[in-house]
């Protein structure tokens, strides 16, 4: 569409006038012109969406993704120039937003030439947003219409489509048909995946046939394109390691890098050959793999996303998205209490969970104080039925609603063998990824109830170490060999256990089932299919948008609260700890939030003092139950 | 000599060889021409021929063109056609003829390295025209000038060969560091001029490299600094002759290995690696990281030595973009694939890949670090391993990577790496007990002037203990003691008269109910400080707070690796849930606690390392709530060996009224609506109290004055008195260190370097508010130090010894029975004595004891 021919008409060859500084600002700011103009976004074909082998190389796409890794930054001609050997007519070319300094047959380039300009530009390694849910997926391609570029038929797709939205109302099924169908198309991974390598092994004639190349996801078993994203700007400053970022650029598969890839390998047999011995063969693979597998975007515009939810408006700043806010915050209300309902269902009846639910799914650390993180609600729902079905179809239901999850089942064996913090490997001159490299407000749900007697070694000693980390400080120390360093994060905790977790949490609530459906799977399972998906995307417009409201506490309410807690202390002693009033500040917050109010009033707290109330009471019944247990 | 020696050890070899083997091409404009201009194309010709080379000359190729973008100097080539590569790959190359010159290099003295350069390619002859049709201009003077050419300027650059010489000679007969210390110029004369009792040095012990600090040389002569900076590879060599040939005056009968190769170091341009772009190119840079990984040595062939099979005839034939071009043909006898290469006769020069990784200081949060790679040569090989911190200098290069030797097309990235030339490690003198941040950080001007601004405000102690976790809320005591602590006292040390070193690191133990945000306050506490280590209890052993050998699985030696206690030297290291401590680990932290040191038999390796580091931890009482009628002892249950080195024991506990619960929810509602900037305004950044920290550990060291001497003294007395008066010792010595310690370390809070009474006043007045808290005997309500000391209190020790006796008699006056019924036996106590309900707890502890031993 017209973005590519403006691409082209931009990026061509437009040297003679020499190399111009503004030049790369003012292709930023007309690609940022041209964007805004009638959805031209949704023109640009998406990368998440679009097999690799559908794009043309040097073509705009655009590509949402978490930035994994960081790799050096890199010096690149920024304005280099040919000579013709013939005419000896020199050419200057821009080295921007291209891999390879490009030349006709009978030029050479001229690494003398006063012309030449170098730059430097950063690469980062990116993949997908880890445990990015399904329907984020269908809803982003089904609003980005598929654009002519691509020889990608849309027709196609279509039915594919429907077919994961069937398949979204039988969770169940869609397992056992995504190992089956890998021939559909459907999975835009799988098939992608085989014909890639196989495109890769046809390019790459080794005969030291190395093994399949890590693409390193944080969670295991992910799928989709790794890409290495090449930012030019100076704000790259500003990226850090797992954010999430919507790049536009141009795609880069040049065969060259392919070339060179497996051109180096064969000379790495030679310890002379000057380049090789920079890097390992290790790092070559990690660094330069071949484009085909993992393509290039040199990047015009790049942004944070501050969510991933395709429903809402990727900045909530700007005015007309605004008026979206302002309309769905009529109809809050009947949507509480709609999502308040289902969640009670889907919990078995229990209200009080449901509301806690709710409360924990629209917490997000929003300061941090020192080291202190505000903000963090980890849930502990204890009392599941123990080797049930429940916790599994919780977090199906988790998954709908959320943009980003992933369900973590703590057993003996998964915490001894998996991985959880990043590693670097200094070998390969990358950062391994783990388990706990989460994009910012992604729920994570552990499941305990699996957890079986046995020995943790010390990766499994370490793993729930980080975990524990991770609920208190909403942190990971990533592990670097010979230090570690702090990167803070902001994952939702979800924890669903027999009894007490054994892991921290800043609220328990004990499941008190009101119905036990005789088959829990169809039971389930139509609860699911009962809500009509314009109700669900309601839940998940609710969910991701009550997260970014703003929030305060009038004076006047202050002076209440502090009463308040004077007089608790008074009555109560031994119970009322500082602990509480911050978990009842945090419930009041969360609880003012949901119902869409940016201001805590006297109602609301003493709602939220009235469920912390009915909560312990509940943990303490429990107790008394379970007799001295605890 | 690092890069210098892989790519001069090279050239020099084409210098001596030169005229034999490649006597073709003398042009005969140029042999006619004047010896100035002459020096000048042979330059520039022998440019054009190392141009393609393969390791740093590939920079040359297009590096040039970066200079010739950013410097703008001179600016009369810039419209010339040639290329300035001059400044980049010139033959000039800071390498001196490294091990190759057979026996002393005095001929090498003579002939400086830039005249024995004749080494003519004949590729560039088009250029020597323009040469010399541009040069004159720039350079009238010299080119009238006929004493072959010694004022010349070098190409691209402004730097001028013989004046530079003639400076850097002063420089080094004359430069006097004004700012000399003593610890760094052992058994140097600091009035003597420091660089030629350097040479001297040389001279004695052989090793022919001169290092030069380049904050000296700045101090010297600014311009002089600034051309080291911007063109190293012109400049070093020329320093080379400068140090050659003093040196050679002074001593002509030294032999050494090969020539002084001068290695300047603590260049101060670049600091930071994430800094590095490409202004920094084929400049002296000066960066600090930690090595990663390092490669095995790679002999890099420089030179390949062939040998006719017919006829014997040798040729060399020199490595050409990591080529070599066999000669096909015998020049002697004319048979075609005679030649043969003779590898032992090959020149090889050893060469290392280091990878170098950001040190976490420098690291901005949220990212991942940068990684650069440095190519280490000849002697500078495996001079670091991975885990070393290091200073590098060296230059910075980039290359561009062909894709193909056939094809045209290159990809347009550059690898670059750096030439090192210099390696620095910052930790190698931890060992010796200088505090390395006294070199480490640099603070700027106005930095400096902001946090000595700072200190004269009256109430900054009481500023900085605000701004010490803010979210922590009240207990101001504890965090004042951990302000004492993060500050630390003088070092001093008496080992010439046999006591060793003295502690300075003050010791910290929390204990208190859970949920009191101990944990939090540690955690504070390891984010601020620059070299913390956080542990718990529950997970470190032994070995992970001291140190275990292990056998590297690459090397296949046994290495120590080092556990929390040493890593934290000169820091702080944070034990959380201290209690939960096993008893093993525990005795380390004996030696560490007041020795300050940690030996280690293991393995066959014994040592004993340094472990200068303050212990701040948290203990949770035994019954998970503190119990108001215990002592501490008994509420922790730790060894009270352990808890008296402890200088300050402050209890976390819940102090339930009501006005402190008003405060408390106020400052916890705050916490939850105030936005980050207004948080900000409130209190001091913890940069600012980072730095504040760092400038006084570093550059405070308060002495005891007069007053603040009998003030102690005074104390000391007072607190032995209390006891004596019943019959107890309320204070130890350790006590009387203790406060010395908090004293010092309050004067340097206030950066003043005299400890005077208020200092003392503050550290009697903490220490009397942390006694209060641990050691008051919940019996008598009396603060007794002995409870620390010897792990109980006086009075429990008094009825102790009357329980025994009193049992004693008991069982006494029973006769001999062959066993005593315990609940007999305690009934027949209770009737005897009056004090049963506090003897009970005893006798229910220790009953075992008792009726064994009686």
């Amino acid at each position: 569409y017209n973005c590519i021919t403006l691409w082209l008409a931009a990026t061509g060859r437009k040297p003679q006038n020499g190399p111009n500084p503004d030049w790369e600002k003012k292709v930023t700011e007309y690609f940022r012109e041209k964007l805004k103009e009638n959805n031209a976004v949704n023109w640009v074909p998406s990368l998440n969406d679009v097999p690799l082998h559908y794009l043309k190389p040097n073509s705009l796409v655009k590509f949402r993704c978490m930035v994994q890794d960081m790799f050096d930054p890199e010096f690149y001609m920024g304005v280099y120039e040919t000579v013709d050997s013939n005419s000896k007519a020199r050419v200057s070319h821009f080295g921007k937003y291209r891999d390879a300094a490009e030349c006709g047959p009978h030029q050479e380039i001229d690494l003398n030439s006063s012309q030449m300009v170098t730059s430097e530009r950063q690469t980062f390694y990116c993949v997908p947003v880890p445990g990015e849910s399904a329907w984020v997926k269908e809803i982003s391609f089904f609003q980005a219409r598929v654009s002519p570029s691509t020889s990608y038929t849309p027709s196609r797709h279509k039915r594919s489509y429907e077919e994961d939205e069937d398949m979204e109302l039988h969770p169940s099924k869609q397992k056992e048909q995504h190992l089956g169908n890998v021939g559909d198309i459907h999975g835009y991974g799988e098939p992608k995946r085989l014909e890639t390598e196989a495109s890769a092994g046809h390019q790459m004639i080794t005969p030291n046939c190395s093994p399949p190349l890590d693409l390193n996801f944080p969670l295991p078993g992910e799928k989709g394109p790794a890409c290495l994203v090449k930012v030019i700007y100076e704000s790259w400053d500003s990226f850090k390691v797992n954010d999430i970022l919507e790049v536009y650029g141009v795609l880069s598969v040049d065969p060259v890098l392919s070339i060179a890839n497996s051109k180096e390998r064969e000379n790495s047999s030679s310890p002379l050959a000057p380049v090789e011995c920079m890097e390992t063969v290790e790092e070559q693979r990690v660094h330069s793999p071949p484009a085909s597998l993992v393509p290039r975007i040199h990047v015009i515009l790049a942004q944070k996303l501050q969510h991933i939810n395709p429903l809402l408006p990727a900045c909530l700043s700007e005015q007309e998205s605004k008026s979206f806010v302002s309309s769905f915050m009529l109809e809050l209300s009947p949507v509480r209490a709609e999502l308040l309902g289902f969640l009670t269902h889907a919990l078995l009846g229990d209200s009080l969970a449901a509301e806690y639910l709710i409360l924990h799914l629209i917490s997000t650390v929003y300061a941090r104080r020192d080291v202190l993180p505000l903000g963090k609600f980890t849930l502990n729902l204890s009392g599941c039925p123990r080797n049930s079905i429940f916790t599994e179809h919780v977090y199906r239901i988790i998954q709908q609603l959320v943009p980003a999850s992933y369900h973590l089942l703590m057993t003996i064996e998964n915490m001894n063998r998996s991985r959880f913090i990043p590693h670097k490997d200094y070998t390969a001159n990358r950062l391994v990824s783990g388990v706990l490299q989460l994009a910012s407000s992604t729920s994570l749900v552990i499941d305990e109830t699996l957890l079986q007697q046995g020995q943790l070694d010390t990766t499994g000693v370490h793993n729930v170490t980080a975990l524990g980390n991770l609920i208190t400080w909403q942190k990971v120390d990533y592990d670097f060999s010979y230090h570690q360093m702090e990167f803070p994060c902001n994952v939702n905790v979800l924890i669903t256990s027999e009894g007490r977790s054994l892991l921290p949490s800043d609220c328990q609530v004990h499941l008190q089932p009101q119905i036990i459906p005789p088959n829990m799977e169809e039971y389930m399972n139509s609860l699911l299919s009962a809500v009509l998906p314009s109700v669900l995307n309601k839940f998940r417009i609710y969910l991701s948008l009550l997260r970014m409201l703003d929030y305060s506490i009038s004076e006047e309410v202050t002076k209440a609260v502090e009463e308040d807690f004077v007089e608790m202390r008074k009555n109560d002693l031994e119970s009322i700890t500082a602990d509480d009033l911050h978990r009842t500040l945090l419930v009041a917050r969360f609880l003012s939030l949901s119902a869409g109010q940016t201001t805590l009033s006297r109602e609301r707290w003493l709602r939220a003092k009235q469920l912390e109330t009915v909560r312990k009471a509940r943990l303490q019944q429990q107790k008394c139950i379970n007799g001295n247990e605890l | 000599m690092s890069s210098p020696a892989s790519t001069p050890s090279r050239r020099s070899s084409k210098r001596g060889r030169g005229s034999s083997s490649n006597p073709a091409t003398p042009h005969a404009d140029e042999v006619q021409s004047p010896p100035s201009q002459r020096r000048r194309t042979d330059d520039s010709t022998s440019t054009g021929d190392l141009q393609p080379m393969p390791t740093s000359p590939a920079v040359g190729t297009q590096s040039p063109n970066v200079q010739d973008v950013l410097f703008s100097s001179p600016p009369q080539f810039r419209h010339s056609a040639i290329p300035l590569e001059f400044d980049v790959s010139s033959p000039l190359t800071y390498g001196t003829p490294s091990s190759r010159v057979e026996g002393t290099p005095r001929s090498g003295v003579r002939g400086t390295p830039i005249r024995q350069r004749p080494d003519l390619g004949s590729a560039r002859k088009a250029r020597q025209v323009d040469l010399q049709s541009d040069m004159p201009a720039a350079e009238d003077a010299v080119a009238s000038e006929q004493s072959l050419g010694q004022k010349l300027v070098i190409w691209g650059t402004d730097v001028n060969v013989t004046s530079c010489k003639e400076k850097f000679q002063r420089f080094l007969q004359r430069f006097i560091d004004p700012l000399a210390k003593e610890e760094e110029n052992v058994g140097l004369d600091l009035n003597e001029p420091l660089y030629l009792q350097r040479l001297e040095e040389i001279n004695m012990v052989g090793e022919p490299f001169l290092n030069v600090n380049c904050d000296h040389l700045k101090s010297f002569d600014e311009n002089l600094y600034r051309q080291l900076i911007c063109y190293p590879q012109e400049v070093i060599p020329t320093y080379d002759m400068a140090a050659n040939e003093i040196f050679f005056d002074r001593y002509p009968d030294s032999v050494l290995e090969h020539q002084i190769q001068v290695r300047p170091y603590n260049a101060l341009k670049t600091r930071n690696m994430r800094n590095l772009n490409p202004e920094d190119i084929d400049q002296l840079i000066t960066i600090g990281g930690m090595v990663i990984r390092s490669s095995q040595l790679i002999p890099e062939m420089q030179e390949a030595f062939f040998k006719c099979q017919v006829c014997a005839f040798t040729t060399r034939v020199e490595i050409d973009r990591g080529r070599i071009a066999e000669p096909s043909v015998c020049k002697n006898c004319n048979t075609l694939h005679s030649m043969a290469l003779i590898h032992n006769r090959s020149m090889f020069s050893d060469k290392q890949m280091i990878k170098l990784q950001e040190s976490p200081e420098d690291m901005p949060a949220g990212q991942t670090p940068h990684t650069v790679v440095l190519f280490a040569h000849n002697d500078l090989v495996d001079k670091v391993q991975p885990g070393d911190r290091v200073n590098v200098t060296g230059i910075y290069r980039a290359v561009p990577v062909r894709v193909n030797q056939r094809m045209s097309n290159v990809r347009s990235v550059y690898k670059t790496h750096i030439d090192v030339i210099h390696y620095r490690k910052t930790d190698s003198k931890r060992l010796h007990g200088i505090d390395e941040e006294t070199e480490q950080k640099m603070f700027t001007e106005e930095r400096m002037e902001m946090l000595k601004e700072l200190a004269e405000k009256p109430d900054i102690y009481d500023r900085l203990s605000a701004a010490l976790a803010p979210s922590i809320y009240e207990h101001e005591d504890i965090k004042k003691g951990i302000l004492l602590q993060l500050f630390g006292g003088s070092r001093k040390d008496f080992s010439h008269t046999g006591r060793g070193n003295f502690r300075a690191e003050i010791n910290i133990l929390l204990c208190g109910d859970p949920g009191t945000s101990k944990s939090q306050l540690l955690q504070y506490v390891y984010n601020l400080v620059p070299r913390g280590q956080y542990t718990s209890g529950k997970v470190s052993s032994a070995v992970g707070l001291t140190a275990y050998v292990m056998k590297d699985p690459e090397t296949r030696q046994l290495v120590l690796q080092t556990g929390a206690l040493v890593l934290s030297d000169n820091g702080i290291c944070c034990i959380d849930e201290f209690d939960k401590m096993n008893e093993s680990t525990r005795s380390v932290l004996h030696e560490v606690m007041e020795q300050q040191t940690l030996s280690i038999a293991k393995a066959g390796i014994i040592c004993q390392l340094n472990a200068r580091t303050s212990i701040l931890a948290a203990a949770n009482p035994i019954e998970s709530q503190w119990n108001p009628k215990k002592t501490t002892i008994e509420n922790i249950q730790l060894p009270h060996t352990l808890l008296s080195r402890f200088d300050l024991i402050f209890l976390m506990l819940d102090p339930r009224d009501e006005a402190y619960d008003r405060r408390l929810a106020h400052h916890l509602v705050a916490l939850y609506y105030q936005t980050e900037e207004q948080m900000e305004e409130e209190f001091m950044d913890m940069a600012v109290l980072r730095d504040y920290i760092t400038y006084a550990r570093s550059y405070v060291n308060p002495r005891l004055t007069e007053e603040a001497s009998q003030a102690l003294i005074e104390a000391y007395v007072d607190m032995r008195k209390i006891g004596s008066g019943r019959g107890m010792v309320s204070a130890y010595p350790r006590q009387l260190e203790s406060l010395i310690r908090l004293a010092e370390s309050h004067a340097k809070v206030r950066f003043s370097d005299k400890v005077e009474t208020i200092d003392v006043e503050e550290a009697k007045r903490l220490h009397r508010e942390a006694l209060k808290q641990s050691a008051t005997d919940p019996r008598t309500g009396i603060v007794d130090i002995s409870i620390l000391t010897t792990g109980m209190s006086a009075t429990a020790r008094k009825r102790k010894e009357e329980l025994a006796q009193t049992l004693k008699k008991l069982i006494q006056s029973k006769g001999k029975t062959p066993a005593l019924k315990y609940q007999q036996l305690f009934d027949d106590i209770r009737a005897q004595s009056d004090a049963v309900s506090l003897i009970f707890v005893y006798l229910r502890w220790e009953n075992r004891t008792y009726i064994s031993k009686c």
